[in-house]
């Protein structure tokens, strides 16, 4: 195996969403890998600080909309020292190709990581229609 | 003050008037749609993970977004007043079947060190790994803390 690289710091990447924010705050993309199999297309977005509760996403007319709500961690007597990220929000919306089976999508959040596996539905798959004798 | 009720930002303790400037320039940047500021004033080392580092009376705290690990995987080391973070994220295979739509996350090595401005109880660092955020906790030294005076 080749020789690991070094991770490089990159800025979190603010998005402009659709419509104006109701409440102030920036929002930032979060990364993602998408890859998909036969069978499904899974999903991996980095969205550190957001808590299971707070994660919300919502699958419709094929457009698959993740947002998360981030808590601040400090405690407002703590003084900024050096401040080199900011957080906010998380939102990013995707257009599915695919068809997706609704009913089984499967979400898990770990160490800030989200694994969203999105199952494909199963109406391009050949069927045999039995035929009643009347 | 000015600043702050002009662009309803909640105050998350900005204090001093370099940090009110800073906060503009990043509301700027968020208003006109880039990062124009970059070029000329970098807000970060350049060093993965990014930290935000703050303080109370009696500690310091770093803060740093490190998704996808394992707390076993971070190492963290303290001298005198320098604190290092190194590790390294692995993302893991997903077999040989599937087909990449997109790549954004990366994985590799990371070290990063913070020179803290004071003395620091070493052996006292307290850290945790919640939901992808490293937090630090770092007692000053007893030396390093505020003390009142009374004035007879």
């Amino acid at each position: 195996m080749a020789e690991t690289k070094e991770l490089q710091a990159k800025d979190k990447v603010e998005v402009s969403t659709p419509a104006e924010q109701t409440k102030p705050g920036p929002v930032f993309t979060p990364n993602v890998d998408i890859f998909e199999t036969d069978k499904e297309i899974i999903m991996l977005a980095e969205i550190p600080g957001v808590k299971a509760a707070d994660l919300s996403i919502d699958l419709r007319d094929d457009i698959l909309t993740l947002t998360g709500e981030v808590k601040p961690l400090n405690r407002p007597e703590e003084q900024d020292i050096l401040i080199e990220y900011q957080f906010g929000r998380y939102y990013r919306q995707f257009t599915l190709a695919e068809v997706i089976d609704q009913s089984k999508i499967d979400a898990e959040l770990n160490n800030g990581i989200l694994r969203l596996t999105l199952p494909k539905a199963e109406k391009a798959m050949p069927r045999q229609i039995a035929v009643k004798a009347g | 003050m000015i600043i702050k009720r002009m662009f309803g930002y909640p105050n998350y303790g900005w204090r001093s008037a370099f940090d009110n400037l800073e906060q503009m320039r990043r509301e700027m940047d968020r208003q006109f749609g880039q990062s124009a500021g970059q070029a000329y004033w970098p807000t970060h080392a350049g060093v993965f993970p990014l930290v935000n580092v703050t303080e109370d009376q009696d500690n310091f705290y770093i803060r740093s977004e490190i998704p996808g690990m394992e707390s076993e995987e971070i190492n963290i080391s303290a001298t005198g007043r320098n604190l290092t973070i190194s590790g390294e994220r692995k993302i893991a295979s997903e077999g040989e079947n599937v087909r990449y739509h997109r790549r954004e996350r990366d994985e590799g090595k990371f070290s990063r060190a913070i020179a803290l401005p004071s003395d620091i109880q070493v052996g006292q660092i307290e850290a945790d790994y919640i939901d992808g955020i490293l937090s630090i906790k770092i007692p000053k030294a007893e030396a390093a803390k505020p003390k009142q005076i009374a004035v007879r």
